[in-house]
């Protein structure tokens, strides 16, 4: 088992024709994902790595049955890509694209939200339920098969807690990079809810930073549910200043809001693990499980 | 992104929001003719620099005749402003605006702003006006009225209605406020703005309601869609490092450290300039250099680090995912050749072509230490440059 995705995911990949979509639409294929159309509207007809290209995603719902969407368009195109997906049918959109402007995804999440449909991003690397499927731009040979899953609002923060992991022997169920815009799709609450019911999952680890209260919320959560599975929690960006985005349009303390030692104090108040040193991230999650 | 109170105020006025007459100046004679062009028996000059508290700090003053208004046009004109949120170097007042006086019956707060909780836009309004809003929210939370948005930011007269009963306005009042909401969201939404503050929103003692004052902030992600808008950013304004990087497309913000960082990604930049910190050294600045940077994007990053003269070593670390760590090493290398490096340079890669890119590091002729993990670079980077004079 594992969440979201799987070595039976039917992927389509919307951008597929263009640089980014086709280079990593090729890195998926070779992970062994089932990806099985791409979408570029004028292009249909066609056909890139051996795999048919649509005019549209329900055309390529319709041809090739698939489930879930990795989208790979410019930020003024991307609310409408997912939308599109989701009049489809798509159950599942991955939105890799960054710089989408954020009044576009409240639209844009209005209409998922009504059509059951669920999201990752944007602005993120996607989702990967390693040795089964891996759905956007994460470099797949970092991962290893096993029971930690893994929830994060960075890309290359997120690879560098996986590389440890791997490294201690500590295998992943799935990883899921929500993003790091202010207005995501899944968030941390939604994946532990999914976590937990999944029996191959023995531990989680949300990596989190400054910025908005995603991290409060999951700790609460894992309090007032008291949550069957261990759960490890990092938070970037204790050093930054009030008032500055530092990157990531979501990362930015306004106020009193958002701070890191808010987020570390709510995650220890609920029992979970706070790891303080992401060069000890691996070893403090092995030594953590092996004591229980 | 921020504009300047004048430039809001054209922006409010051209979508229908009452605001005050009035003009910007350069020179004290420039802001008497201003004030001749007006209507009004009393003036106030104020200060055009993105940054609140302007009153206290005596950027702001109320003039009865035209020669108050040249004299305080004098005084505000090249001062260097302090408020709370200038830090004590404070800013240089290169512009004032000068407006018509207002008769001032009452204060009142509005702002709109992104509720990431809720995920919609967010109007609300307080009878507190003038104030910190953060202090009234904390000390009496039962005098801020808030409505929300739904998703396709739609605001109907029964929303407005609801938060200026609340500030107890008359029905006539009332009226001008559901128009003046109404077109403020118009405004929000189709120029991408997603935090406005009108503080304060005044009743006039005539009866009527106007803003006095207005912060607009701007989605910079939205920016490329609004020419108009982006065309309003002062050069000015903020660090001129940090402008400098946003010209070369490279996410930077300066801090007070002396340990200069160059990352792949915001989390692990994040994440690294806390490790400089545990390590017991001051990162300088957070950069990152990007998913898709290019050999001369890299550089050209690396430049705009080294120019900040507190910086005695830095520490590069690369997680390779959309970025390859071979391009990262030719980007190193050229500005490494370039820029004619002395300093101690830590550099630690891991990822996607991570060999390609150790082999060209090696092979340059740099003057570099490897890293293998996190935690060693940090201490690698935090002993070379303890000590090392600034």
């Amino acid at each position: 088992m594992s969440i979201l995705v799987n070595e039976n995911s039917r992927v389509v990949v919307q951008g597929l024709t263009g640089k980014e979509g086709m280079f990593h639409a090729r890195q998926m294929i070779d992970y062994g994902t089932g990806v099985v159309a791409g979408v570029t509207p004028g292009k249909g007809g066609q056909s890139v790595l051996g795999v048919p290209v649509f005019n549209s995603v329900e055309d390529a719902v319709k041809e090739t049955g698939a489930d879930t969407s990795v989208i790979f368009v410019p930020a003024a195109a991307s609310a409408d890509s997912a939308c599109e997906a989701s009049a489809a049918g798509i159950g599942l959109v991955v939105l890799i694209t960054e710089h989408i402007p954020v009044l576009d995804m409240v639209r844009c999440k209005a209409m998922l939200k009504a059509n059951g449909t669920k999201l990752i991003g944007p602005n993120c690397p996607g989702v990967i339920s390693p040795g089964k499927c891996k759905i956007g731009i994460m470099p797949g040979y970092i991962h290893k098969q096993g029971s930690i899953g893994l929830i994060s609002r960075s890309g290359t923060l997120t690879y560098e807690a996986v590389h440890q992991l791997t490294g201690v022997g500590l295998g992943q169920s799935t990883c899921i990079g929500i993003g790091g815009d202010p207005v995501p799709g899944l968030k941390f609450i939604d994946l532990l809810e999914l976590f937990r019911e999944d029996p191959e999952t023995e531990a989680v680890c949300v990596i989190g930073e400054i910025g908005g209260d995603n991290e409060e919320k999951a700790a609460a959560y894992i309090r007032d549910t008291h949550y069957p599975k261990p759960v490890f929690g990092f938070i970037a960006g204790l050093t930054a200043p009030s008032g500055k985005r530092m990157g990531h349009a979501g990362a930015i303390i306004s106020g009193s809001k958002g701070r890191g030692e808010d987020k570390i104090a709510a995650m220890q108040a609920a029992g979970m693990t706070v790891i303080k040193e992401l060069g000890h991230f691996g070893e403090t999650v092995a030594g953590t499980l092996r004591k229980k | 992104m921020n504009i300047h109170e004048y430039q809001a105020k054209r922006l409010l006025a051209s979508y229908g929001i009452p605001v005050p007459k009035g003009g910007t100046a350069d020179t004290p004679a420039e802001a008497r003719n201003v004030a001749e062009g007006l209507s009004g028996a009393v003036w106030v000059v104020k200060a055009q620099i993105h940054a609140g508290g302007r009153g206290k700090g005596g950027g702001v003053k109320v003039c009865k005749n035209l020669d108050e208004v040249e004299k305080a046009a004098q005084a505000i004109l090249g001062m260097q402003l302090v408020t709370h949120q200038t830090g004590p170097e404070g800013k240089k007042v290169h512009k004032v605006w000068v407006e018509d006086g207002t008769r001032i019956a009452r204060e009142l707060y509005l702002a709109i702003v992104l509720d990431r909780g809720y995920e919609c836009l967010t109007v609300m309004a307080s009878p507190d006006g003038g104030m910190d809003i953060e202090e009234v929210a904390e000390k009496h939370p039962e005098r801020i009225f808030t409505t929300r948005l739904d998703g396709a930011h739609q605001v109907w007269p029964f929303q407005a209605r609801k938060l200026f009963f609340g500030c107890g306005l008359t029905p006539q009042q009332i009226g001008q406020g559901v128009a003046f909401v109404s077109n403020l969201v118009r405004l929000c939404v189709e120029k991408d703005a997603t935090q406005v503050e009108i503080n304060p929103l005044a009743v006039t003692e005539e009866g009527n309601i106007i803003a006095l004052d207005a912060k607009l902030n701007f989605d910079e992600s939205a920016l490329k869609r609004h020419p108009d808008i982006a065309a309003l950013e002062d050069p000015e304004e903020g660090d001129p490092l940090e402008r400098k990087a946003a010209a070369l497309g490279v996410n930077y913000v300066r801090l007070n450290g002396y340990v200069g960082t160059m990352v792949n990604g915001a989390g692990l930049a994040m994440a690294t300039m806390d490790a400089i910190k545990q390590a017991g050294a001051e990162p300088a600045n957070f950069l990152d250099a990007g998913g898709g940077a290019s050999v001369e994007m890299v550089s050209k990053g690396f430049e705009v680090m080294l120019s900040d003269p507190r910086v005695r070593g830095v520490l590069i670390n690369i997680f390779g995912g959309i970025l390859r760590c071979d391009i990262v090493a030719n980007g190193v290398v050229q500005a490494a050749k370039n820029l004619n490096i002395t300093l101690p340079l830590v550099i630690r890669m891991e990822g996607t072509n991570v060999e390609e890119a150790r082999r060209i590091l090696n092979e340059c002729g740099l003057n570099f230490t490897t890293a293998t993990s996190m935690t060693e670079a940090a201490r690698l980077i935090t002993e070379k440059t303890k000590g090392v004079a600034q």
